[in-house]
């Protein structure tokens, strides 16, 4: 089966060594993490983890499984055929003299990206955007001479009002109706051990 | 009411029914070891080392359905708990161990007994604590107990530093849990349910493969309705035996890798398997890109994770066991399979899996059978891991629910003495006997004490035949019979026993076996027979490593072979 990226988005309870209980069951099953986002959400006591993965659909559809059966784990969703908003910040320190310096500005600006500190011999540009404007603006500036590049990882949301990850108000009348009785005979029933 | 931390988690304890724990005192634990006089509702059984304080809980939650409690201090006695906890986690066992840890303002200096117990046990546990405030303990242990014993039953560990111990809180003990993340699917979908109907009334070729998830639900009636209804074969998981009666006329043993050639048969050659609470093991499916090619699968488990994990299903059904089958028997039509229950009983003639060869020596499975006929099968059978578990497995008819405790995932040489104990201890009135090898027996033997010193009444047949059985026979099958570090030189077992102050039996003539079984039975207190067996006598059929279910070899030279008296 073909692996493709995906986007695993998990809303986790805020509490400590909760994100170790999320990124050793990667290494246990097997998985590598491409890179993990993690803070805080519009609810307290929940953080929200963006978790990109490559695999085939079946392995992730398992590692899923296997995330929802952490108990810090409120909810987990693969929203990558959601057609998500994605986005990732990168910051970049480039090398820049007096004479490299206004091209670099100009790449910033056809980017939309922003210079966010200035020193006599280098620039720190901040970028936002999807991974292959992050990687293009990288490339770009390549030529000129990267010191230091920090990415954070992608997060994302999905469009629309309600999105999968929306926590229902906790209802209290959601018992599930018991099945009607089948069972046999109470002689036929085993002991009860 | 305040009360200190040691206080609190005691009474927790008696609030969630716990009656009895196995443990071993230290340093990190010891105020709450203080603390026990003045709980003398909850017994404390001391073992001689932590491993069977896991294993004890473990058997004691398999025999009883409740969670088993075990407890340890810090450091050294965690982390022989380690290999207890992971066993219960692979069979789904619901324990709650409890562990000391060193006072607050020790974690993370490498302290004296310091361990990240939670970090050890985070792949191997259910969920865990470290609890940093007494006045948590009760919320922690109202949570565990909860987490243990619903859905897929498994083990939660807590931690608790020596300070949390002598601190003082308020104690009130919580009515309900608040778990938002955990989330339980008790009912299958009525959709699924009726898909799987349609499928299985279609079937020409049924069968039922039903596992250990059926003695968890106690799903033993509504398992017999459907299997009757529709005349379908019922084939289980070696954990799943004990959930359906194998004298029954519909029994037709256990699949994998020991199992019966026929079974096997019967699984390759279904249209339409009808998976119960079992989890496609690779013991079970051999390879399994050859598993049941024709089958359709509709499979029920309480684990969303374990559908389509190992082998891919058609019908998935989450849910219990017992409530899915009770909604599920209703759509199925009353029908007869006759060609099918006739191949399949063709099968059986033509390979008959539980016979006993001729032979004037004292033969293993002739020991099992012994144990069967003596005890009418009315006995709790705990095994040990190796030949001499799988010789239990198929000389043993389990008509009783529940009757065959045994470790599965982990394979967990050491779990029968042990476990045996946390069973009778469980199960008071009635009989067990625990299966051990030479081998896995001295890993733990140690417990003789411990059943001596708490009269546990366990019969204990050791089947000695000087080798790493299971391993040697590899060795003998598949490395070209060298024998590299598998013969073992055990000590006399009846001195051994002797000096613990348990009566013991050597057998070594076949003629002798019956009458030792029945002075082991008449006995009140425990027994010992030490069975010194035919050396290298193998277990068959044996489906060897990287083989499809259905190319299992067969015990050699048929002609020589008999059916048993069963």
């Amino acid at each position: 089966m073909a692996t493709t990226k995906h986007i695993l988005v998990a809303l986790v309870e805020d509490k400590p060594g909760v994100l170790n209980r999320v990124s050793s069951l990667f290494r246990r099953r097997n998985f590598n993490i491409e890179s993990i986002a993690v803070g805080h959400t519009e609810q307290p006591d929940v953080s929200r983890m963006t978790i990109i993965v490559e695999g085939d659909d079946a392995k992730v559809e398992q590692v899923r499984k296997q995330l929802d059966k952490v108990i810090d784990v409120v909810k987990i969703v693969d929203i990558t055929n959601d057609e998500p908003v994605a986005r990732e910040l990168s910051l970049v320190k480039v090398k820049a003299t007096a004479s490299t310096r206004s091209e670099i500005i100009q790449i910033v600006d056809i980017f939309r990206a922003n210079i966010v500190d200035v020193s006599s011999d280098s620039l720190i540009v901040e970028v936002t955007g999807d991974e292959d404007k992050v990687g293009s603006l990288l490339e770009l500036l390549r030529g000129f001479g990267i010191r230091e590049i920090v990415r954070t990882g992608r997060i994302a949301l999905t469009r629309g009002g309600v999105g999968p990850l929306q926590i229902e108000e906790p209802k209290e009348a959601k018992v599930p109706k018991p099945p009607p009785k089948v069972t046999p005979s109470e002689a036929e029933s085993p002991p009860d051990w | 009411m305040k009360k200190t931390g040691a206080q609190i988690l005691c009474e927790s304890l008696i609030r969630e029914g716990v009656e009895v724990m196995f443990g071993f005192p230290g340093g990190a634990v010891l105020p709450l070891y203080d603390t026990f006089p003045q709980y003398p509702k909850i017994k404390h059984i001391l073992v001689r080392h932590e491993q069977a304080a896991a294993h004890a809980a473990d058997g004691y939650a398999r025999a009883t359905g409740k969670a088993g409690v075990c407890l340890a201090t810090s450091g050294p006695g965690a982390t022989n708990l380690v290999t207890g906890i992971a066993n219960a986690y692979l069979d789904s066992s619901p324990m709650v161990a409890i562990t000391g840890q060193v006072a607050r303002p020790f974690i993370g200096k490498d302290a004296f007994q310091e361990i990240d117990i939670t970090g050890i046990t985070l792949p191997i546990t259910k969920h865990n604590y470290l609890v940093l405030d007494a006045g948590d303990i009760a919320t922690v242990v109202k949570e565990a107990f909860y987490i243990a014993q619903t859905g897929r039953p498994g083990p939660v560990l807590i931690d608790i530093p020596k300070d949390v111990f002598q601190q003082e809180a308020t104690f009130s003990y919580p009515e309900k849990v608040n778990l938002p993340g955990y989330k339980l699917t008790l009912f299958g979908h009525p959709a699924q349910i009726k898909r799987a109907a349609e499928v299985i009334n279609a079937a020409e070729r049924p069968i039922i493969i039903a596992g250990r998830g059926v003695i968890i639900s106690k799903a033993f009636a509504e398992l017999k309705e459907m299997a009757e209804r529709a005349q379908i074969p019922v084939i289980t998981t070696l954990l799943g035996i004990g959930c359906f009666p194998e004298t029954h006329v519909l029994s037709f043993g256990w699949l994998g890798m020991h199992g019966m050639a026929y079974a096997n048969k019967a699984v390759h050659h279904s249209d339409v398997i009808i998976a119960i609470g079992m989890r496609f093991d690779d013991r079970a499916t051999g390879v399994v890109s050859h598993f049941a090619p024709q089958a359709r699968v509709v499979h029920i488990d309480i684990d969303p994770a374990e559908i389509g994990k190992n082998v891919r299903v058609d019908v998935p059904i989450v849910g219990d066991v017992k409530n899915v089958l009770g909604v599920l028997n209703q759509q199925i039509v009353p029908r007869e399979h006759l060609d099918w229950f006739n191949r399949v009983d063709k099968w059986r003639e033509e390979h008959p899996a539980l016979v006993i060869r001729e032979s004037e020596a004292l033969l293993p499975q002739y020991v099992i059978r012994q144990i069967y006929e003596a005890t009418k099968g009315d006995a709790i059978v705990v095994t040990g891991v190796g030949q001499n578990q799988m010789w239990a497995a198929q000389f043993f008819f389990y008509d009783k629910p529940n009757s065959f405790i045994s470790s599965g995932g982990l394979g967990t040489m050491g779990f029968e003495l042990p476990g045996a104990m946390g069973a009778k201890v469980g199960r008071p009135d009635e009989t067990v006997w625990c299966i051990a090898g030479d081998g896995g027996f001295q890993m733990t033997i140690q417990e003789l004490a411990t059943i001596v010193q708490e009269n546990i009444a366990v019969k204990i047949a050791i089947i000695n035949n000087g080798f790493l059985g299971m391993v040697r026979q590899w060795q003998q099958l598949f490395y070209e019979r060298r024998y590299v570090h598998t013969p073992l030189s055990g000590p006399d077992f009846t001195k051994i026993a002797e000096a613990y102050g348990i009566p013991a039996l050597r057998v070594t003539d076949k003629k002798f076996v019956v009458s030792a079984i029945e002075k082991a039975m008449g006995h009140e207190g425990p027994f010992l027979i030490d069975f010194v067996v035919e050396p290298e006598e193998n277990v068959f059929p044996i489906v060897p490593p990287g083989a499809a279910l259905v190319e299992a070899l067969e015990m050699p030279s048929p002609e020589k072979v008999t059916r048993s008296s069963k």
